[in-house]
């Protein structure tokens, strides 16, 4: 007891720093979005809480089109790259976790192989496929080197791996057929798994930079990440249309972070200590 | 089999074939069937473009005329480049500035951290947001923060505590330094995260059994949570330093005027391969650039498989 309420004090000093810690690291995050809703006479002023707040930098930076456009062009790749990871590494995940062919330590290795292989190796190398085929400039382009992830792949067939035969077999008897059993039994029954893969492949092709900088050359085809990297060039000395734009790109993964909190930070454990 | 079927003779053929092939036969073609795509995806998108790369990386290509080979004039020539061991300082400076500075404060939060119940959640919540930014975004709002006065908050900071106003981005010197700031800000919520799971993971009973001991706090955290915790630590280290020898997105945009400067001394590898590339078009000399970056790589991936078997 004497040793609990001697910790105590030290408890709070710790409580307090942490908390004062946690403030420091949002503060940049806070202040991108008070400024964002300053107009232009305020910006240079510090006051994390604007003194006439106001939604006009987000009127005007919508009503300018192109940034409406790369939100979209954005949301539409991040969602296709997720849906195709779902799918793909699920399946290629079952199939190396619960079938036994020939092949199959020699596929399981060769998708680990990729793992050590850089992005940044292969963005030449795609960027020639990309213009040979006509890609370029195209949706199919950006989105086209992220279908499939080595990673997404061992996530899931660790979990597929933790499935017990007995459901599939059972499910079998019943005449269902494999591609049934994959979808309507097995993925049911990794659906956390299955949420961190699309947590991850959502955020990483949302904040995604170096390939769709290569691959998009024309405005319109821009995705959010690269459009706010010209779009800040032009205006230069508009930080609050600036902070406006980054705002934007920012507010969609907080906002799923804060309706799925839980469900995320399991998510990055999971993946952290199985991947 | 009684009605007549359109063609029976395909039919009858069928059912003989389904026949014949055994439950576990049907299920390895079940399991290629499955495998087809993705074998043909790995194959084209990822195994022939590294090859290519290799290849590349042997040839003087810059687009414009048909590629010849050059043996190893592109490493040669890369071997004799000033701005080659500039950048590669630059990037070993970013990866031993940044990854042992990431991971002590990381881990400091997370063992304070896991000892919190107090608003636990909220806590981990403030140090996990940063995570999920867009850096592209977040560059900016930090470039903001290291302008000069009168627009910079941290120098406006400095000026009001009678401090001198520092040049940040525009020297030289400082310039790296001030980068890695929102590189580490924004890749410590993983790692917090992932360090609270290493935590977790620690059975209670060694905790109770060295207190019984009465080992001290310090002597805990030495001699029982580090040791314990080595394959998280292994795990964090060799992703971190992955991180910061591919560092780009942040480098690129708190100088989108001059990507890797002032005077090339914050260019790090992957900036310099980007510029050879797709500003230069000496595609390549940029492919023995992306080279050397994968054999650095590899040989970090390798020193953590060696790490990870040594017995604790």
């Amino acid at each position: 007891m004497t040793a609990l309420s001697k910790a105590r004090p030290g408890r709070v000093v710790a409580w307090t720093l942490l908390f004062l810690g946690g403030i420091v690291m949002v503060t940049p995050i806070l202040f991108m979005f008070s400024t964002s809703l300053k107009d232009s006479s305020q910006v240079f002023d510090l006051r994390l809480v604007p003194a006439e707040p106001t939604l006009d930098n987000y009127r005007t930076i919508l009503e300018d089109g192109r940034f409406l456009r790369w939100f979209l062009n954005s949301l539409f790749i991040a969602v296709l790259a997720t849906v195709s990871n779902v799918f793909f590494d699920g399946l290629v995940g079952y199939t190396l976790a619960k079938f036994r062919f020939p092949g199959r330590r020699l596929v399981f290795l060769a998708i680990l192989s990729t793992l050590m292989i850089p992005t940044e190796m292969l963005v030449i190398p795609w960027y020639l496929m990309a213009s040979r085929f006509g890609w370029l400039d195209s949706y199919w382009g950006i989105v086209f080197p992220g279908l499939m992830t080595a990673f997404g792949t061992f996530l899931m067939r660790q979990f597929f791996e933790t499935v017990p035969d007995d459901f599939l077999e059972a499910a079998r008897i019943d005449g269902l057929n494999e591609f049934t059993i994959w979808w309507k039994v097995a993925m049911p029954l990794v659906t956390p798994a299955l949420s961190a893969l699309a947590i991850f492949t959502f955020l990483g092709n949302w904040t995604a930079f170096i390939w769709p900088l290569i691959v998009s050359t024309r405005a319109e085809m821009f995705t959010l990440p690269v459009g706010l990297s010209s779009f800040s060039v032009e205006q230069s000395v508009a930080w609050e249309m600036i902070m406006t734009g980054a705002a934007i790109a920012t507010l969609p993964t907080l906002l799923v972070f804060l309706v799925l909190q839980r469900f995320i930070v399991r998510g990055v454990m999971l993946a952290g200590l199985k991947g | 089999m009684h009605e007549a079927p359109a063609t029976p003779g395909t039919e009858r053929r069928a059912g003989r074939l389904s026949d014949r092939l055994t439950l576990s036969a049907k299920r390895v073609l079940w399991a290629w069937l499955f495998l087809a795509v993705p074998v043909v995806f790995y194959g084209a998108i990822r195994f022939w473009p590294t090859a290519e790369a290799f290849w590349i990386s042997f040839t003087d290509w810059n687009l414009l005329r048909p590629a010849q080979f050059v043996g190893l004039d592109n490493y040669r020539r890369l071997l004799a480049d000033p701005l080659f061991w500039k950048v590669f300082a630059n990037t070993f400076l970013y990866l031993i500035l940044g990854t042992p500075v990431s991971l002590v404060l990381s881990f400091a939060i997370a063992y304070h951290l896991d000892r919190v119940r107090f608003l636990h959640g909220f806590l981990r919540a403030l140090y996990f947001l940063p995570f999920l930014t867009t850096a592209v975004a977040m560059a900016w709002v930090w470039r903001y923060f290291f302008q000069p006065v009168p627009i910079g908050p941290i120098n406006n900071l400095l000026a009001s505590l009678g401090l001198p106003a520092q040049p940040f981005l525009r020297s030289t010197l400082q310039a790296l330094p001030t980068i890695l700031v929102p590189a580490v800000w924004a890749g410590m919520g993983f790692q917090i995260i992932i360090f609270l799971a290493g935590l977790r993971a620690i059975p209670t009973s060694y905790y109770e059994a060295a207190r019984i001991d009465g080992l001290s706090e310090r002597a805990i955290l030495w001699r029982i949570t580090l040791p314990l915790l080595k394959p998280t630590l292994v795990f964090l280290v060799v992703f971190a330093s992955i991180g910061f020898l591919r560092i780009f997105d942040y480098v690129y945009n708190m100088n989108t005027n001059d990507p890797g400067g002032p005077l090339d001394s914050t260019k790090p590898l992957v900036i310099m391969i980007y510029q050879t590339a797709f500003k230069s078009y000496d595609v390549g000399y940029a492919s023995a650039q992306t080279v050397v970056l994968f054999l650095i790589l590899l040989a970090i991936s390798l020193l953590q498989l060696r790490l990870m078997r040594q017995p604790t």
